[in-house]
């Protein structure tokens, strides 16, 4: 390993997919934690209703880690399907376009998301 | 040369993947893919549900009465079949997901080990999806 910028940087090999490999387990974990703490609150006694439900969600601390956790589903959403568009779409000009409308979905999902959870 | 290059067989398309046999892991992959994309598709629908469930009272009827008589054209059924499809995707994403991890956590990349995982999360996710498909449908 010499020199790896410029026109001498290699531009295959290790690490180029670390970072989505990381970031999708990273996301993917706080998420599954997220059903746990989510499961557990659901499963507390009292009947199932409205203020059960709204209840769980009143909460500053439950507000912001579901916050995070919309975040985190935009993000592994984006990795997950970058990868399906990268594998079956091969014309750049329509890959990008594809790419572009998840980003834009997924950004238009979470907005929404966000003024659910603090307009409660 | 040009014989090797002739001999190649260019871009798989999908109809020559279809003819090979997929082991059970290979049917938990692409079913991972397929359940990510799924919910990636229905996902205003999801916050939709998280928007009437949880914005007021009378919202909360309107998220309760959709899963009755329907929302717009589709029936009431119809909200609960694509339900059911979410909380299969949900669950079959999330177990595959689990699984993942816990093959790079403990290097548990054995072929042996990738079939039963791979039979242990298909048989799971269809459990845990008949459990919760039957309280949605009512039937307990």
């Amino acid at each position: 390993m010499t020199v790896n910028h410029g026109s001498k940087r290699v531009v295959v090999g290790a690490h180029y997919g670390l970072r989505d490999w990381l970031s999708q387990r990273v996301t993917a974990v706080l998420m599954a934690l997220f059903t746990l703490v989510l499961v557990v609150q659901v499963l507390m006694p009292g009947p199932m209703g409205y203020d059960k439900w709204a209840g769980i969600f009143a909460a500053q601390w439950m507000k912001v880690l579901t916050f995070v956790v919309f975040v985190s589903l935009a993000w592994h959403a984006w990795v997950g399907m970058r990868d399906i568009w990268m594998d079956y779409v091969k014309p750049v000009g329509t890959r990008l376009a594809l790419q572009v409308a998840t980003l834009v979905w997924l950004v238009g999902c979470t907005g929404w998301a966000v003024q659910v959870l603090w307009r409660l | 040369m040009p014989e090797m290059t002739r001999a190649r067989p260019g871009t798989m398309r999908l109809l020559d993947a279809v003819k090979y046999r997929l082991p059970l892991a290979g049917v938990v992959s692409i079913l991972h893919r397929a359940s990510g994309l799924l919910m990636f598709a229905l996902l205003p629908f999801v916050i939709w549900l998280f928007d009437t469930s949880i914005s007021s009272e009378i919202s909360y009827e309107t998220f309760a009465s959709a899963f009755v008589v329907g929302l717009g054209v589709v029936p009431g059924w119809g909200i609960k079949l694509v339900v059911l499809a979410l909380i299969w995707a949900f669950l079959h994403h999330l177990i595959a997901g689990v699984r993942h991890v816990w093959m790079d956590a403990t290097h548990s990349v054995s072929k042996a080990q990738g079939h039963s995982s791979a039979v242990f999360t298909l048989v799971a996710s269809v459990l845990l999806t008949v459990a919760l498909g039957a309280k949605l449908f009512g039937l307990y």
